[in-house]
């Protein structure tokens, strides 16, 4: 239940753009089965949304430590031109998986070794491999668009699994393991210690700079696989523009998932339907025939729009015009503004 | 100018409240010209907010100030200097980045044919430079020179926009006794001028070295003011401390079950430069030992350094015999240490967990990572002390910072117990917190020490010590000076001991 409520408000702006969507497209949120996969507009959202929702899981976990991974995109560049080039040169397919991931991952651990043990910002940490990724991923491919013929790996980007598209069922299973994994083990709890005080948190013992590192090495990890993706649906790594300003929309899928970037509380669900909300208003306003020109223009709005809506100011000033307008009876609140005389000693 | 010893600045029935709480409650202030003046109390007497309020960067809630006889209501710190009154904060307020000369004429240059004459302001500085001794280059950027020149470069400056009345913040917290005595002979010399300057200082040496007149604040109130030659070391002491010595608490019977063999946790000349000089320290299961000492003897950093939070550079740990290293909390921790710091909000709470989570933190962090307590266990956890401490509201999962001071003090505490601490080492675990959870506090810190746990209690309440330790360290100047046992546990003999300096020791 207080899951539920926790992600009420993206759940709403979820209804609320699709709704919106409907009104302009009919027939949109039809869905139907054939040559044995699921085909409809709401599906092709979820195969779309995979890159951004992938991103989100390990941005997330980043900025729950109070941090950010502006290299994300960049690491999709690297993984994705080491995929393509391995794939090229007909290696297995295991070893395009394992090695693209190794990169991943590699990246990860040297975002996290800035930040956690030479306690750069997190922000210029992760600048440096936003600039750089691109470059490396620029000498990896030799500077072309390097394509490549391979049903096996392009299975990736276009296959189905049970009727569900690869990309859909690559972010599905990503954000259930990690969910699992940070709430099933303590990870979760110490991450948002962290983040929320990081040196009261090294005062009992909580090892900080491994959770860092750790948070970054899975940011790593989902980039890795956000950039095989692509790849593998385009037949082809494009180290200029594959994964290309995605770190953004990453960020701003947690953003909309309500996790705070001053860090501690997460929602890996929270940030997953933000990264659906971002793609239903890029289908959809691309569906609805408005001028492609105004497309950025009508995502910003929408955007503003939801996080006024989910801004503490706001709310507080809500809850205030419920209080002074009578329905006394929500009492418990938890916003104690008499209490705060109290507590500034 | 007035001549020496006339009132300058008055300031009469000062009040000031934060948030309906009193910080300073009717306080007088006189400042003659040419004296300096120390104002000295513990943390949170309101020194700091009295010193805002006279220099313009507060306003008062009541009260009058006066200058040279005349009502004064400097609204901005700007006004203040127009007023001729100025300040040099505890953070010296200057730009490390530009040059000596830009850095005194900051937001005054002289001007040119409207631009910035820089030869001008460099012989200006030169000039005003030299009245104080300093031979620096005007043109040499501010971080190329010590602390203690930068400091006597920010009273420079503060002289000169101001000129009649000058508050320092701890001036000299971060100098050697050197750079202390050449500061010093610039305030002599500005004293000799006229000038008159309200220092505040915690270094009660330093006052007796410069001080014509000190006044005391405790808990928002003006509890003294005397000429230095009035108020010796032991008196200002226990105005400090508010307590009257003759007013004597007995010495409680501490039945104290102390074993006589060697001591579980044994610290030998343990100490980290700059930081606590070598101390030995023995602590026995089921003893408290209370330490001592006013701000800034090295007490919160003693803690620092038993809970390997500090690096100790020199010295041995021991515990139950074996030898040990203390490199980090974790270190510590792994060998049952829990430590409640004296900055509940930065160090201590976890400010949007909840109580349930604040409480588990330091078992789960102890157990890593990979063995979580589950739900189940960590309510149950959580529920146990939320009981056993009467915590309030008994709501696990309310976010811990919508808690009183003290109960968020009695949760921290929850955090060490559910780790089955062996020694438990509490910075000011009373502070700042209503009266009924403190004595709850003092209530449980009796109770584990009969349940055989080691404590170490810092604390500025002398009674607390009194009423629970046996045996009190008490710390001046950074040092461990003396250890009082048995019938020496009184709040005179420690009192007398916190006043004595590092050098009449032995």
């Amino acid at each position: 239940m207080r899951k539920l409520k926790r992600l009420a408000p993206q759940i709403v702006a979820l209804v609320l753009v699709l709704f919106a969507v409907t009104l302009a497209v009919p027939g949109f949120l039809s869905i139907s089965v054939q040559n044995g996969r699921l085909y409809g507009s709401l599906v092709d959202i979820c195969v779309r949304a995979a890159p951004v929702a992938l991103l989100a899981i390990g941005m997330t976990l980043v900025i729950a430590t109070r941090g950010i991974d502006l290299s994300v995109g960049a690491v999709m560049a690297i993984t994705g031109a080491i995929a393509a080039t391995l794939v090229a040169d007909n290696q297995p397919l295991v070893v395009v998986l394992l090695v693209s991931l190794g990169i991943g991952l590699a990246c990860g651990l040297w975002n996290g070794a800035l930040v956690a043990l030479l306690d750069l910002q997190p922000i210029i940490a992760t600048l440096i491999l936003m600039v750089a990724g691109r470059g490396i991923a620029q000498l990896v491919t030799g500077g072309t668009i390097l394509t490549f013929n391979d049903p096996a790996f392009s299975f990736i980007g276009s296959g189905a699994l049970f009727g569900v598209p690869m990309p859909v069922l690559i972010w599905l299973v990503a954000g259930l393991v990690v969910g699992l994994v940070v709430r099933r083990s303590a990870l979760g709890l110490l991450i948002e210690a962290v983040g929320v005080n990081r040196r009261a948190s090294s005062l009992v013992g909580v090892r900080s700079r491994f959770l860092i590192v750790a948070a970054y090495a899975i940011s790593g990890l989902c980039a890795a696989l956000a950039g095989m993706i692509v790849t593998a649906d385009i037949h082809g790594a494009d180290a200029n523009n594959a994964g290309l300003w995605l770190e953004l929309d990453a960020i701003l899928a947690v953003v909309i998932g309500g996790t705070s970037l001053s860090g501690g509380r997460f929602s890996i669900t929270a940030s997953l339907i933000g990264a659906l909300i971002i793609q239903s208003l890029n289908t959809g306003i691309l569906m609805s025939g408005w001028p492609p020109e105004f497309n950025l223009i009508v995502k910003a709005a929408a955007i503003v729009v939801i996080l006024t809506l989910q801004s503490p100011t706001v709310a507080t000033a809500l809850s205030g015009l419920r209080a002074t307008f009578g329905s006394a009876s929500r009492s418990n609140s938890h916003e104690p503004t008499g209490k705060a005389g109290a507590r500034a000693k | 100018m007035a001549e020496h010893g006339a009132v300058l600045l008055e300031a009469r029935g000062i009040d000031k409240s934060f948030f309906n709480v009193k910080v300073l409650d009717g306080v007088d202030l006189t400042l003659r010209t040419g004296e300096i003046h120390a104002l000295l109390g513990e943390n949170g007497a309101g020194k700091s907010t009295l010193v805002k309020i006279l220099t313009g960067a507060y306003r008062r809630d009541a009260g009058t100030l006066r200058l040279a006889g005349e009502e004064i209501e400097p609204l901005s710190v700007a006004e203040a200097q127009a007023l001729s009154i100025g300040t040099v904060y505890q953070e010296v307020n200057l730009l490390d980045n530009l040059t000596v000369a830009e850095n005194l004429y900051l937001g005054r240059q002289p001007l040119r044919f409207g631009m910035v004459d820089r030869r001008r302001m460099r012989a200006d500085a030169r000039a005003l430079l030299a009245r104080y001794g300093l031979d620096v280059d005007p043109d040499e950027t501010l971080s190329a020179y010590s602390v203690a020149i930068r400091q006597v470069i920010a009273i420079a400056r503060a002289v000169d926009l101001s000129g009649r009345v000058l508050f320092l913040d701890e001036p000299t917290a971060s100098l050697d006794a050197r750079e202390v005595e050449m500061v010093f002979s610039i305030l002599r010399r500005l004293r000799a001028e006229g000038l008159s300057i309200v220092i505040i200082t915690h270094f009660l040496d330093q006052v007796y070295a410069i001080a014509d007149r000190i006044t005391v604040l405790r808990n928002g109130r003006m509890v003294g003011s005397a000429a230095i030659a009035d108020l010796p070391r032991r008196d200002l002491v226990s105005l400090m401390l508010g307590r009257e010595l003759e007013a004597e608490t007995h010495r409680r019977p501490v039945e104290v079950a102390v074993d006589d063999g060697p001591a579980a946790f044994r610290f030998r000349n343990f100490g980290r430069r700059g930081s606590v000089r070598p101390f030995d320290m023995d602590i026995r299961h089921g003893e408290v030992i209370g330490i001592a000492g006013l701000l800034g003897s090295g007490r919160s950093e003693t803690a620092f350094l038993l809970f390997g939070i500090d690096k100790a550079d020199s010295g041995t740990v021991e515990i139950d015999g074996k030898p040990v290293t203390l490199s980090s909390p974790v270190d510590a921790i792994s060998h049952g240490f829990g430590f409640c710091p004296e900055e509940r909000k930065t160090d201590g709470i976890v400010a949007d967990l909840s109580v349930r989570e604040n409480i588990v933190l330091a078992l789960q962090a102890r157990r890593g990572w990979a063995r979580p307590i589950g739900y189940r266990e960590s309510l149950a956890l959580a529920e146990h002390y939320i009981k056993a401490l009467d915590i309030r509201p008994p709501d696990p999962e309310r976010p811990i910072k919508f808690l009183s001071g003290g109960n968020q003090q009695k949760a921290i505490l929850a955090r060490w117990l559910a780790t089955d601490p062996r020694l438990l080492i509490l910075d000011e675990p009373t502070r700042g917190i209503d009266i009924g959870a403190h004595a709850e506090i003092i209530r449980l810190i009796e109770k584990l020490r009969e349940e055989g746990v080691a404590l170490v209690v810092i604390s500025s309440e002398i009674e607390e010590l009194v009423a629970y330790a046996s045996r009190v360290v008490v710390l001046s100047d950074r040092t461990h000076l003396r250890e009082l046992t048995g019938d020496e546990i009184n709040a005179a003999t420690i009192v007398n001991a916190m006043a004595m300096a590092a050098g009449e020791a032995a």
